[in-house]
C-alpha cells in the first residue's frame, strides 16, 4: 500500500492539472463561440463548454477514455475505426521485427564473444550507432521498399528488427562476458568445451542482461513501428491514426491513439518483466 | 641453413590464395560483379584477422577503421557492378557529392533542426528536470509516486505527441524544442533524482558534523556527488534530442530542417540528398554525444570512471 499510494497522489495530480489545462485552453474558443451566438457565458457554463468540444484543443481526459473506449470496445474489430484493429496492424509489425531485431544481435554477440576480429571490427561501430538518431530515416525506408514494391508489414518490421537489434547485441554481448576470469577457469579445469562453456555458463549469466535489454528494445521496436506508419499514403497502425488525426485536427482521435500506443508499450514491456521473473526464478536467479 | 619451419607456411597459403581466386573467379562468372566485391570483402576481413592478433591501441583503432572502410567499399562495387537503381540506393560517391554540393542547404537544415529545435529543447528540458528533481528531493513520498511514473512514461512512445504540440506551437521550431523538452525530461529527472541520493553515509556525516544547512549540504555535497548520474542522463537523452526534433518535423515544418528535407526528398526520389541529411544528422549525434561526454570530464574528474 505504501507503494501504490504516492503513486495514486501523483495521477490524480497530472490528472487535475490536466483538467486545468483543458479549461484554460478551450476557452477562448468556447468564448468566441458564445461572443458569435451573443450570449453571455456564466463561468460554470464556460467550464461546462470546455468539457464537451469535438475538437478541442486539449481534450479532457474523459474524452480520451471516452475515445479510447469506443475505439477499442465501440466498434467491431474489423472496421477501420477499431483502435483494436489498428493495434494488431502496430503490434505484429513490431513483433515480427521485435523477434527479427533480437534473433540477429544475440547470434551476432555470440560470435562477437567468441571471435577478436568481430569483436574489434563491429563493436566500435554498434557503440557508435547508438548516437545516431536512426529512427529518423524510418520513413525514408518505408518509401525505398515501396518503390520497389514491397508495402504492409515487411517495411514496417525492418525498421523495428534495426532498432531492437543494437540493444540486444550491446547487452548480450555485455551478458556473455559477465562470468569472470575464474569461473572460467573452473570451467577449464573442467574440460569443458568451448560449447559447454557458452551454454553451462555464459548463457545462463547472460540472460539478466538479456532480458533488461529486451525491454528497450521492444519499447524501441514499437516506436519504430510507429514511425514508420508516418509517411503518407499509410492507413492502418496507430501511426496512421495520429497522422490523419493531425491532418484533419482530430485532437481526440490523436490522443487516443498516443494511449492506446502507450498502453501497448505498456503491455509488451510488462509481459518481458513476467517472463523475466519466472524464468529467473526457475533458475534460480531472481534476486 | 634451411628455414623450413618458416617456409612450410607458404605453400599453405598460396592454395589458400589460388583458392580464393578461384571463389572469386567463379563467384564472378555465376553472377557478373560479385568476384570483385567477394574480393574486397575476403581482403578487408584477411588484414584484419591479422591485425587482431595484436593487442594494444593500433590494433583497435585501425581494425574498425578498416571494416567501415570494407563495408562502404563493397557498397560501393555493389552498386556501381549491380547497377542498383539510385532511387533505392545511391553509391556513397553520390552521396558524397550531394554533401559537397548542397553545403549551405545543409547547413541551414542543422541550424533549424539541430541548433534551434534540439539543443534549445534539451537545454530547457535538462533544467527542468534538474530544477523538479532537486524540489522533490526533501519529499521522499513524491519521489515515490513520481518515479515508477517517470520510469514508465521513459519506455512510452513520446515521440507520438508531436503532432499534438505541433498543433499547439506552430510550425517552427518552437514546436520540436517543445517535443524534444517532454522526451529528454523523464529519463533525466530519473537519473537526477538517483544521482541526488548517491553520496554515501560517511560524506553525509560529515558534513552534519559541520553543521552544514540544507542548502549547503546541497551546494557542496550532494549536487557534485549527483553529476556522473546527471551526465549519464545526459548522454542518453542527445539521440532522443535528434530523434524528437526530426520526427516533429514530419507533422509540419516551414521549409527547411532536416526532417522536412528528408521527407520532401524522398518524395522527390532524390535520395543522395537524403542520405546527405542521414549523414549530417549522424555527424551531428557523435559530436553532440562527444561534446557532453568531454564536459562530463572536465566536470567529474574525480570519479572512479574518469580516472582511467
Amino acid at each position: 500500500m505504501s507503494r501504490v499510494m504516492p503513486v495514486l497522489v501523483v495521477l490524480l495530480g497530472i490528472v487535475a492539472l490536466w483538467y486545468g489545462a483543458a479549461v484554460a485552453m478551450n476557452a477562448p474558443w468556447a468564448r468566441d463561440q458564445a461572443a458569435r451566438a451573443g450570449t453571455p457565458l456564466s463561468t460554470g457554463q464556460l467550464i461546462a463548454a470546455t468539457m464537451v468540444q469535438e475538437r478541442p484543443v486539449l481534450p479532457a481526459p474523459h474524452q480520451v477514455a471516452k475515445g479510447l473506449w469506443d475505439g477499442i470496445a465501440g466498434q467491431k474489430i474489423t472496421s477501420k475505426r477499431s483502435l483494436v484493429w489498428h493495434g494488431w496492424i502496430t503490434l505484429s509489425a513490431t513483433l515480427a521485427g521485435f523477434a527479427i531485431g533480437a534473433l540477429a544481435g544475440a547470434a551476432l554477440a555470440v560470435a562477437i564473444v567468441h571471435s577478436r576480429v568481430m569483436d574489434l571490427s563491429i563493436m566500435p561501430w554498434a557503440i557508435a550507432s547508438q548516437t545516431v538518431p536512426i529512427l529518423a530515416i524510418a520513413p525514408m525506408v518505408i518509401v525505398v521498399f515501396a518503390s520497389a514494391g514491397v508495402t504492409g508489414l515487411v517495411p514496417k518490421a525492418m525498421i523495428s528488427a534495426w532498432l531492437s537489434f543494437f540493444p540486444v547485441l550491446v547487452g548480450m554481448v555485455k551478458g556473455f562476458r559477465t562470468p569472470d576470469r575464474m569461473q572460467l577457469d573452473q570451467m577449464h579445469s573442467w574440460s569443458a568445451s568451448r560449447a559447454q562453456a557458452f551454454f553451462l555458463l555464459r548463457l545462463p549469466s547472460s540472460l539478466p542482461y538479456l532480458f533488461a535489454s529486451l525491454k528497450v528494445a521492444v519499447a524501441a521496436a514499437l516506436v519504430g513501428t510507429i514511425v514508420g506508419e508516418l509517411p503518407a499514403g499509410a492507413t492502418a497502425g496507430l501511426g496512421a491514426r495520429l497522422l490523419s488525426g493531425s491532418y484533419y485536427g482530430q485532437t481526440i482521435q490523436i490522443w487516443s491513439a498516443l494511449f492506446a500506443a502507450a498502453g501497448l508499450a505498456a503491455v509488451l514491456v510488462a509481459l518481458i518483466g513476467l517472463i523475466e521473473r519466472v524464468v529467473l526464478k526457475r533458475m534460480g536467479l531472481a534476486r | 641453413m634451411t628455414r623450413y619451419g618458416e617456409g612450410g607456411a607458404r605453400p599453405g597459403a598460396l592454395i589458400l590464395g589460388l583458392a580464393v581466386l578461384v571463389l572469386v573467379l567463379a563467384a564472378n562468372r555465376w553472377w557478373p560483379g560479385s568476384g570483385l566485391l567477394l574480393f574486397v570483402w575476403l581482403a578487408g576481413w584477411a588484414v584484419n584477422s591479422r591485425l587482431a592478433h595484436y593487442e594494444g591501441p593500433i590494433s583497435a583503432m585501425l581494425v574498425p577503421l578498416i571494416f567501415g572502410a570494407t563495408l562502404l567499399a563493397s557498397w560501393e562495387i555493389a552498386c556501381a557492378s549491380f547497377a542498383i537503381p539510385p532511387v533505392i540506393l545511391p553509391a556513397p560517391s553520390a552521396i558524397g557529392a550531394a554533401f559537397a554540393a548542397n553545403l549551405p542547404l545543409l547547413w541551414g537544415d542543422f541550424v533549424q533542426t539541430i541548433l534551434k529545435g534540439a539543443l534549445s529543447g534539451w537545454l530547457i528540458g535538462a533544467a527542468l528536470a534538474v530544477a523538479v528533481a532537486v524540489l522533490i528531493d526533501r519529499s521522499p513520498f513524491l519521489q515515490r509516486g513520481l518515479l515508477p511514473i517517470g520510469n514508465f512514461v521513459a519506455a512510452l512512445p513520446i515521440v507520438g505527441i508531436a503532432p499534438i504540440l505541433v498543433m499547439w506551437f506552430g510550425f517552427d521550431w518552437q514546436s520540436k524544442a517543445a517535443v524534444v523538452v517532454i522526451m529528454v525530461f523523464f529519463p533525466i529527472l530519473v537519473n537526477m533524482v538517483a544521482g541526488l541520493k548517491a553520496t554515501d553515509a560517511l560524506a553525509r556525516d560529515q558534513i552534519a558534523t559541520w553543521s552544514a544547512s540544507y542548502a549547503q549540504a546541497l551546494v557542496k555535497l550532494r549536487l557534485p556527488s549527483a553529476m556522473p548520474f546527471l551526465f549519464n542522463g545526459l548522454k542518453i537523452t542527445t539521440t532522443l534530442a535528434l530523434i524528437g526534433a526530426i520526427v516533429a518535423e514530419f507533422f509540419g515544418s516551414p521549409t527547411r530542417g532536416m526532417g522536412f528535407r528528408i521527407s520532401t526528398s524522398v518524395g522527390q526520389l532524390n535520395l543522395a540528398l537524403v542520405w546527405a541529411e542521414i549523414l549530417v544528422a549522424a555527424l551531428a549525434g557523435t559530436a553532440f554525444y562527444g561534446i557532453v561526454a568531454l564536459i562530463e570530464k572536465r566536470v567529474t574528474f574525480w570519479h572512479p570512471s574518469q580516472r582511467g
